[in-house]
């Protein structure tokens, strides 16, 4: 089968009310749609009555315009930013629980080091690495990993924010 | 503030009084278990309760007393079933941007999630066909969220509202007064249209030499028809509406071109496709409008007004999108739009129109006799001179009666056209017909269409709610039947709706004399104490419109059609416009 052209990524930054079902609501408004989600990451900001979405899709130009278009006409939607073209950070945060013989350890503990990743957890065959990172070192490391045996795998999901002094609420 | 402000109300009584702050005049639905309390202060109020047989009816009958006044209908139901029952009356409302409030009771709250007696995610269920909802879980938020659902429901794209409200909630007494101000810092729909992008509005308009106006439902829901037809005199643009525009512009009106779209005029779509300026306004360019968009209107700039930004580039991307309030921006254009003459043009939509205008047969072939559907139609609206209020159910009888009957005012024909729901027309009469108690309420409906909500006929006599039905009974689901006759070799499978009864076998017509149809609808009006007549020929439609006119009753008129009758023009879907069926020649 020829594979098609990925579109491109867009990480969306999404205020959000605090309030249950609004998390059903953005995730309903996707699958109404048919837009993919890639990744979707929610947690409490700085004002307790509002919470920040990172959600990560994947379309061209015309989808991602009707995606926020019809994001921001949600009611419990504050605001939406859309960072393809702004410069910002972008960490995922993972668990990996691998394989670890005697035999393997220190070659693992090498590559956690080069990954700048811990080790938070271990036991007489296994440990378990804790790593941040964009999603590229993610999927690198656990491209190297992954030889080792791979028991079990915990990703959050993408959290972004803009560089600079600014923030979304202003 | 008054001294009362601050009185003890349980949640029951302040649900009544923010509906009678609203003004609402009637509320439509059936109690349970878990809307009780609120039922109970109903009893004491003046807001008259229409007690319907079904939650779908209920909701319908709001949302047709909510397009013919441009209020909030509100439409009330118990928890569980009588929640998941409203769903289609809230989804047809929903995709034709009607504004709702629905309240449904909902079990303790203490209980919920515990699969308790008549428990159902009704929020769940209601948060795709809703513009939005609320689950209230503490009685010191439900002034303000009933404030805020009749405020979102009526503002912007109008829309339905969910409020669903435990028993324990309506029970619950709290210190109350009544919110004077809604703010909803996430919500504020855009209403003014950018200065710059009117300008560029006028500028194309200025310089087209074929503009067209396409008109769409969003225009008759900001109140803007006047003001379309006076922009429209100014700038002499012809005007072309879709089926949710009937009477944008009065029918007879020299700039009206008549209605487009898939059982549209030849004329109208060929405008579309041969304007070099379509100025579409409250309209989505929804796939019954356009046919395949690759063949659509491929040498027009396009202007879009619409109140909804993710309308816009949605379908078809536009050369000037403006986002706001149909009654502002016309406004706008009113101000800035020079005088023109397109005259040629003009002539030249006319011409189409008399070589292609919506036609019948009016001695139809074959044998028996039997009534034209496009005739009766066209008798009501001689009758009633275009002035009644027509509500439908879906199918050829909709698309017939969207042909015939084009209506002299907005709000005057009520149809679902973004679901297209079937049983809509009934009860969405009936609301109607509360609002406006002194006119013609007329439904003209399918068999098909009837059956499905046919029992707030109950309602209609209880309530004294006299309206007209007129089945066009063609003794099939006649729209899928024409489908399968025209692209499925005639298979009419599951489409008729008499099998076995009621046709003569022989030349597969129906027989009214000696088969009846099942349900006898003459009967069927009859055991309700309404008025049943049987239509079977064109020269027996007249007198009994007539009669049903004045009659005080409820009428039926069973028309009985021949089931081969189909609706031309056709552009058959995934075609382009120009690729439209006069008719079957
Ligand atoms: C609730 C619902 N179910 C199914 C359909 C699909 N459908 C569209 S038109 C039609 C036939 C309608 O029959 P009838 O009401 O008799 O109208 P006619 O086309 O015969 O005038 C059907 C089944 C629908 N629109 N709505
Ligand atoms: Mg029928």
């Amino acid at each position: 089968m020829k594979q098609r052209p990925a579109e491109p990524k867009h990480t969306l930054s999404v205020l959000v009310e605090n309030k249950a079902g609004v998390l059903a609501r953005i995730a309903g408004l996707f699958s109404a749609r048919g837009y993919n989600i890639d990744s979707l990451a929610v947690g409490e900001t700085e004002d307790p009555s509002v919470s920040r979405m990172t959600i990560v899709v994947q379309g061209d130009e015309r989808v991602l315009e009707q995606v926020e278009k019809q994001l921001n006409k949600l009611i419990d939607v504050i605001k939406l930013s859309d960072y393809v073209q702004t410069p910002h950070l972008e960490r995922d945060l993972a668990l990996i629980k691998v394989d670890a013989d005697k035999a393997d350890r220190s070659e693992l503990l090498q590559i956690v080091d080069i990954f700048r990743a811990k080790i938070v957890d271990v036991s007489a065959d296994s440990l378990i690495v804790e790593a941040t990172g964009d999603e590229d070192k993610i999927e690198a490391l656990i491209g190297m990993l992954s030889p080792f045996g791979i028991r079990e795998l915990s990703r959050t999901g993408i959290v972004a924010m803009a560089r600079g002094g600014k923030s979304l609420n202003t | 503030m008054a001294k009362d402000s601050a009185v003890k109300k349980t949640g029951a009584e302040i649900l009544v009084e923010c509906l009678e702050k609203e003004g609402v005049e009637y509320l439509f639905g059936i109690p349970g278990g878990v809307n009780l309390p609120f039922f109970d202060k109903l009893y004491d109020s003046k807001i008259r309760v229409i007690l319907t047989r079904h939650e779908q009816g209920a909701a319908h009958m709001a949302d047709g007393y909510a397009r013919a006044t441009g209020r909030v209908g509100v439409c009330v139901a118990t928890s569980g079933p009588g929640a998941t029952n409203l769903i289609t009356g809230l989804a047809t409302a929903n995709m034709d941007s009607i504004p709702l409030v629905a309240i449904t009771g909902q079990v303790r709250t203490d209980v919920i999630g515990s699969d308790a007696f008549q428990e159902a995610d009704a929020t769940g269920c209601t948060r795709p066909v809703t513009k939005h909802n609320y689950l209230v879980k503490d009685v010191r938020d439900l002034g303000r969220i009933m404030r805020e659902a009749f405020h979102v429901a009526s503002s912007g794209r109008p829309g339905p509202v969910h409020v669903d409200v435990p028993v324990d909630i309506q029970r619950a007494a709290v210190e109350f007064s009544y919110p004077e101000k809604v703010s909803i810092r996430s919500y504020s729909p855009t209403v003014q249209g950018h200065p710059l992008q009117i300008k560029k509005a006028v500028e194309l308009i200025s310089q087209a030499e074929r503009p067209l106006f396409y008109v769409g439902g969003g225009v008759v829901l900001s109140g803007a028809s006047d003001l379309l037809r006076q922009v429209a005199e100014k700038a002499q643009i012809p005007v072309a509406t879709t089926l949710m525009a009937n009477g944008t512009m009065p029918y007879d009106h020299p700039l009206y071109m008549g209605v487009l779209g898939m059982h549209g005029k030849y004329a109208t779509n060929t405008a579309m496709q041969k304007c070099d300026l379509m100025i579409a306004c409250g309209a989505r360019f929804d796939d019954r409008v356009t046919g395949n968009l690759a063949k659509f209107s491929p040498n027009s700039k396009k202007i879009h007004f619409d109140i909804d930004p993710a309308n816009i580039g949605k379908c078809v991307q536009v050369d000037v999108p403006v986002v706001g309030d149909l009654k502002l921006v016309l406004q706008d254009l009113l101000d800035n739009l020079p005088g023109k003459d397109h005259s040629a043009w003009i002539g030249q939509i006319r011409e189409w129109d008399r070589e292609h205008p919506f036609s019948y047969d009016k001695n139809g072939k074959g044998p028996g006799e039997f009534v034209k559907p496009q005739f009766v139609i066209h008798k009501l609206h001689e009758l009633t001179r275009g002035e009644a209020i027509i509500s439908t159910g879906v199918g050829q009888h909709q698309m017939w009666a969207m042909q015939w009957y084009p209506a002299r005012s907005p709000r005057h024909f009520l149809t679902s056209g973004g679901l297209g729901t079937m049983g809509y027309g009934f009860p969405a009469s009936l609301g109607a017909k509360l609002a406006f108690p002194k006119k013609d309420v007329i439904c003209i409906d399918g068999d098909g269409s009837f059956q499905m909500t046919m029992t707030e006929m109950a309602t209609a006599i209880h309530e004294k709610i006299k309206v007209v039905v007129i089945i066009l009974n063609n003794y099939y689901l006649g729209m899928v039947r024409q489908w399968q006759e025209l692209f499925y070799k005639e298979r009419f499978s599951g489409s008729c709706l008499t099998t076995g009864s009621g046709m003569r076998t022989k030349d597969n017509e129906p027989d009214p004399n000696s088969l009846p149809y099942i349900p006898d609808f003459v009967k069927f009006a009859e055991a309700y104490g309404a008025l049943g007549l049987r239509v079977t020929r064109n020269e027996d439609v007249e007198p009994a419109l007539k009669r049903a006119l004045a009659e005080t009753r409820p009428v039926i008129i069973d028309c009985v059609i021949r089931p081969n009758e189909k609706v031309f023009p056709m552009v058959p879907a995934g075609a382009g416009l120009d690729d439209i069926i006069v008719d079957m020649a």
